[in-house]
């Protein structure tokens, strides 16, 4: 291979897959039993929920990606 | 143990009924099985749906439902590291793996070493890349067999057959599910695979949501049930002034299982079977929904707990035997009536099925393709090409199930958590190779994959295989880190200083066969 791999310029929406990272591994933030939600500690439903954040971080760019290819 | 008759006859005819739906999807449509696209790959033609189901019961195997909640039942909020690793993994399947797919579809490629192959022209490396994940597999197709084991055992399947001169043999249920699991991917490959896999997500999600529903009801309620956890392990400890503590090692295996996890031969066999790039990234946000059951699963360790179920004279021999790993199915047995519980066990049994196939397939695609092809017969004919892939899914599965007979662990998860520390180590050849193939260099990629294997290896054995978190001491500080990513940061780091020499000495190689336009 020799031309350089096509560089598409890089959009701030894939700035929302890293959010994920910063939620899930900055584990101070979610290392806590209060709030608790229906007497679930704090720490578990917030890593759960992330589960349905993680995805609506992903749906934007996905949507972004199938615009731009019309 | 002592079978319940309705929760046994359940449990067998939902199993039983499930591999022979697998056995004949093949008859229902007209597909070539003697080819190994078709045999191995699905003929790269599932949708999003079918590849949801897929993939999803390809990633979320026995150690989900059996070995994430005994962690969580055993040592506490460390064990809920899965749900983190679970999601990070969805943004690495929505970058990565599309580029991935699309130079293997274009170069026909049926394995990761395929590609490596492909970009680097070397057979060495591409050794290396095929080998590590054949071996980091084969525990992990083990684990499958250990979760079937302990289904077995709670619905009461444990009789001992007593063979007069040979002695007791007690793992025939094992074996009895070992060759239902062989005949029907040795016949009916990937396809018949995806047909199970199907009936696998239905039982899945049907057993999940009603444990959550009944058994928070009769343990009254979640504060009760949280209540009655263990306070010291609820959380996880915080770090000192010189130690990061439990916070940074629960990150870190967060973060090095969910980058390990795509380079897996399962995983990469699942990517490479679907039918689109969009495929693959519909279910980045499609997958998830799957994270979310093991998430409900992760907390029915908590559930096991409160339930007490451990201290219970009914399991006490199961937990004797399989450990905390007997947790969830001595809480079905104990929470359900015995009808369901034959369903929720049979959504484990068939949890361990599709993972297993799908493993032994990938290992079966490797040795055909990067070691019988490569190295022993190059001109061979698709048809052989097929049964020699057929034959080595078989010898892998064998080699896995004498890892179960010969070594048993009270906490599975570690064998999946070394298969992670060697699969870690194909990261640089197969995914950075996506992005910078001209800063790296075969003999670099050898190198750093060598001494990311060496170090991650000697960690392991120097924790005595009991866990896969090392206590790293830099700069008067102690960093418990997921050994994975240690031994990844020094293969990167060899990988590129290794590859600048090289280049240097000699150009960048001409070798890669594979264009820019390839990988969009």
């Amino acid at each position: 291979m020799d031309g350089k791999p096509q560089r598409r310029g890089f959009h701030p929406i894939y700035l929302l897959l890293v959010v994920p990272f910063v939620a899930l591994l900055w584990v101070p933030i979610f290392n806590r039993l209060e709030p608790s939600v229906f007497g679930i500690p704090f720490f578990y439903w917030y890593q759960t929920l992330w589960t349905f954040l993680g995805t609506a971080c992903t749906i934007p760019v996905y949507l972004y990606e199938e615009n731009k290819r019309k | 143990m002592s079978a319940n008759p309705v929760a046994l006859t359940v449990f067998l005819v939902l199993f039983f009924a499930t591999a022979g739906l697998g056995f004949y999807a093949t008859k229902m449509r007209s597909v070539n099985l003697s080819d190994l696209g078709q045999w191995g790959l699905g003929g790269r033609s599932f949708g999003t749906l079918i590849a949801w189901f897929l993939l999803g019961g390809d990633i979320y195997t026995a150690y989900t439902f059996v070995a994430v909640p005994a962690l969580v039942a055993g040592a506490g909020a460390v064990g809920f590291f899965a749900v983190p690793f679970t999601i990070l993994m969805y943004p690495v399947l929505f970058v990565v793996m599309p580029r991935l797919w699309s130079v293997a579809h274009k170069r026909g490629y049926v394995t990761a070493a395929d590609f490596v192959r492909g970009r680097f022209g070397s057979r060495g490396l591409a050794l290396a890349v095929a080998a590590t994940g054949i071996i980091a597999t084969i525990p992990y197709i083990a684990l499958q067999l250990m979760g079937m084991q302990i289904v077995f055992a709670g619905i009461g399947l444990n009789f001992t057959l007593n063979l007069p001169g040979i002695g007791a043999f007690h793992d025939l249920p094992l074996l009895v599910a070992f060759i239902v699991l062989a005949v029907y991917t040795y016949h009916s490959g990937l396809h018949g695979t995806a047909i199970i896999s199907v009936a696998k997500g239905i039982l899945v999600y049907v057993a999940v949501l009603a444990a959550v529903i009944v058994i928070p009801i009769e343990l009254g309620g979640y504060g009760k049930i949280f209540a009655a956890a263990n306070p010291d392990t609820l959380l996880l400890g915080h770090g000192t002034a010189n130690n990061l503590g439990p916070q940074f090692s629960f990150a870190s295996l967060s973060l090095g299982s969910a980058l390990a996890l795509w380079l897996y031969p399962h995983s990469i066999t699942g990517v490479f079977s679907s039918a689109s790039r969009s495929v693959l990234k519909r279910n980045a946000f499609l997958l998830p929904s799957f994270t979310f059951a093991l998430a409900l699963i992760a907390l029915l360790g908590v559930m096991a707990v409160a339930a007490g179920v451990k201290s219970m004279p009914e399991y006490a021999e199961g937990y004797r035997i399989f450990g905390n790993n007997f947790a969830i199915p001595a809480l079905f047995l104990h929470s359900f009536s015995p009808w369901f519980a034959g369903l929720a066990f049979a959504a484990i049994g068939v949890g361990a099925l599709v993972p297993a196939a799908i493993m032994s397939i990938s290992c079966g695609n490797l040795f055909t393709r990067n070691i019988y092809k490569e190295f022993i017969d190059p001109n061979c004919a698709p048809a052989t090409e097929s049964k020699v892939a057929k034959v080595m899914s078989l010898v892998t599965k064998l080699a896995a199930l004498f890892f179960v007979v010969a070594l048993q662990s009270s906490y599975a998860i570690n064998l999946q958590l070394l298969g992670g520390i060697w699969i870690c180590q194909t990261l640089p050849s197969v995914m950075l190779a996506l992005y910078t193939p001209r800063k790296l260099h075969s003999t670099g990629l050898l190198l750093g994959w060598l001494a990311g294997m060496v170090t991650g290896t000697w960690m392991a054995v120097s924790l005595n295989f009991k866990g896969s978190v090392y206590e790293l001491h830099m700069f008067g500080l102690t960093i418990p880190c997921y050994a994975a990513l240690i031994a990844l940061v020094l293969n990167i780091v060899v990988a590129y200083a290794v590859s600048f020499v090289c280049n240097a000495m000699s150009g960048v190689s001409k070798a890669d066969e594979t264009l820019a336009e390839d990988y969009v």
